[in-house]
């Protein structure tokens, strides 16, 4: 297998990691939301500031694949 | 959703069938066309370039040459970008004050005294040249000129027309613009900084949200293909180092406190908490740069590679497929441009806002 493969199964696995993370968060808030629609507003903003935060993990990852392969 | 879905991997996989079986038909036909490199027009999009390509019409460039600026040993050298006649191989060589000059892969290279041609090693660089100082007027510093003289525009009519209605109500592209800064206030300086010390941040968080979100735009529109200013690393870099100089000008006594003598936890956890909050301080604008890096690039890239499947397998009944898919992404680029310039200016503020907090008990 060549770097350029490897660098492609990082870029996966990164990408895998990014999903579950970006998912319970936005789980949690879709639920927390259902449970206080009056917080609906302050809710969204800290669930897009976390899932910012879980997506710049994963895009090292990707950064990390583009430089390799 | 799913059943439309089924329908498109049904067809896409059909099409890929058909096109491959007019692929092998056609290859025999004239197997001196040249193959297409998808890698190669998407990276030539991604990056910086010396000229501002448009289209081709009959195989001709229809491209604006910039002006290119070189330190070179014997000094400053400047002249047109077309001087290059759309050379990216470094075969054309250019001589200027008596020193000669090629461009390879959007590189300006200068050739030794000697050499008439340039000349490759094996990994295809050039080993009897060298590179100037590089200060060109480039297609990303174009358009990043033509986004300011936008943002200007935009912004000192909308000032005009409060000037002109009566009690301050907005009238014209100042009813488009005032939500927008009111947004940036109430939900974003106001709850990240608090309520006494955001007005002294508004000036600084409305320009980056402004400005990266129409460069984010202006990466979109494609008949000014190239125009990939916020996925320019050197770009991100600068952005997210006027928020680290903001950040750390601004940081008090109880932020500095709060980095290198932790109050409320026992002294071991005090030591073990200094370098783990002194490397915070330099990996929160590192984050912020890659991450508007990244997500614009990607984007970029993605639309690339959907366009480019119905030239990799030659067909055109691929084309439905790829531009359909090619579209729904790039509605979604079209959010994300505004997600991006929002994630950066709320980051920016909660930053600002960690660094001037006072202490409470």
């Amino acid at each position: 297998m060549t770097i350029t493969g490897i660098a492609a199964i990082g870029a996966g696995l990164a990408a895998i990691g990014a999903g579950i993370g970006i998912g319970k968060i936005g789980g949690s808030a879709m639920e927390a939301m259902a449970r206080q629609p009056e917080m609906h507003g302050k809710i969204q903003t800290s669930a897009l500031i976390l899932a910012a935060f879980v997506e710049a993990v994963a895009l090292f990852g990707v950064v990390v694949a583009l430089l390799q392969g | 959703m799913t059943v439309s879905t089924f329908r498109n991997v049904l067809f896409s996989t059909l099409f890929s069938a058909f096109s491959f079986i007019g692929f092998a038909q056609e290859a025999t036909e004239n197997t001196k066309k040249e193959k297409f490199d998808a890698k190669e027009m998407i990276m030539h999009h991604v990056k910086d370039a010396h000229e501002f390509h448009i289209i081709d019409i009959n195989d001709k460039p229809v491209s604006i040459s910039l002006p290119i600026i070189l330190i070179t040993n014997n000094g400053l050298v400047t002249f047109m970008s077309s001087e290059f006649h759309h050379d990216d191989t470094g075969h054309h060589v250019v001589e200027k004050d008596g020193m000669k000059f090629v461009k390879l892969h959007e590189k300006i290279y200068q050739l030794n005294e000697d050499a008439n041609s340039v000349a490759f090693d094996e990994e295809h660089h050039p080993t009897n040249a060298s590179s100037p100082w590089d200060l060109s007027i480039t297609r990303n510093v174009f358009m990043m000129w033509v986004s300011v003289l936008v943002l200007l525009l935009i912004f000192v009519t909308a000032a005009r027309t409060y000037k002109k209605s009566e009690g301050n109500v907005p009238t014209g592209i100042a009813g488009f613009v005032e939500p927008l800064i009111v947004f940036v206030r109430d939900e974003i300086a106001r709850p990240m900084i608090g309520e006494h010390k955001y007005k002294k941040y508004m000036p600084y968080l409305l320009t980056i949200f402004f400005f990266i979100w129409i460069n984010n735009i202006f990466g979109l529109i494609p008949i000014l293909n190239g125009a990939n200013l916020s996925g320019n690393i050197a770009f991100t870099m600068v952005l997210a180092l006027f928020t680290f100089v903001i950040t750390t000008f601004s940081g008090n006594k109880n932020y500095w406190k709060h980095i290198f003598w932790m109050p409320g936890v026992p002294v071991p956890m005090k030591l073990f908490l200094m370098p783990i909050e002194l490397i915070g301080i330099f990996t929160k604008p590192i984050s912020l740069m890659i991450r508007l890096f990244a997500n614009i690039t990607a984007g970029h890239i993605i639309i690339l590679a959907l366009m480019s499947l119905i030239f990799i397998f030659e067909s055109v009944l691929i084309a439905p497929v790829s531009v359909a898919f090619s579209l729904f992404i790039t509605v979604i680029e079209i959010v994300v441009t505004a997600i991006q310039a929002y994630i950066f200016t709320i980051l920016s503020a909660l930053y600002f806002g960690m660094a001037t907090e006072e202490e409470h008990h």
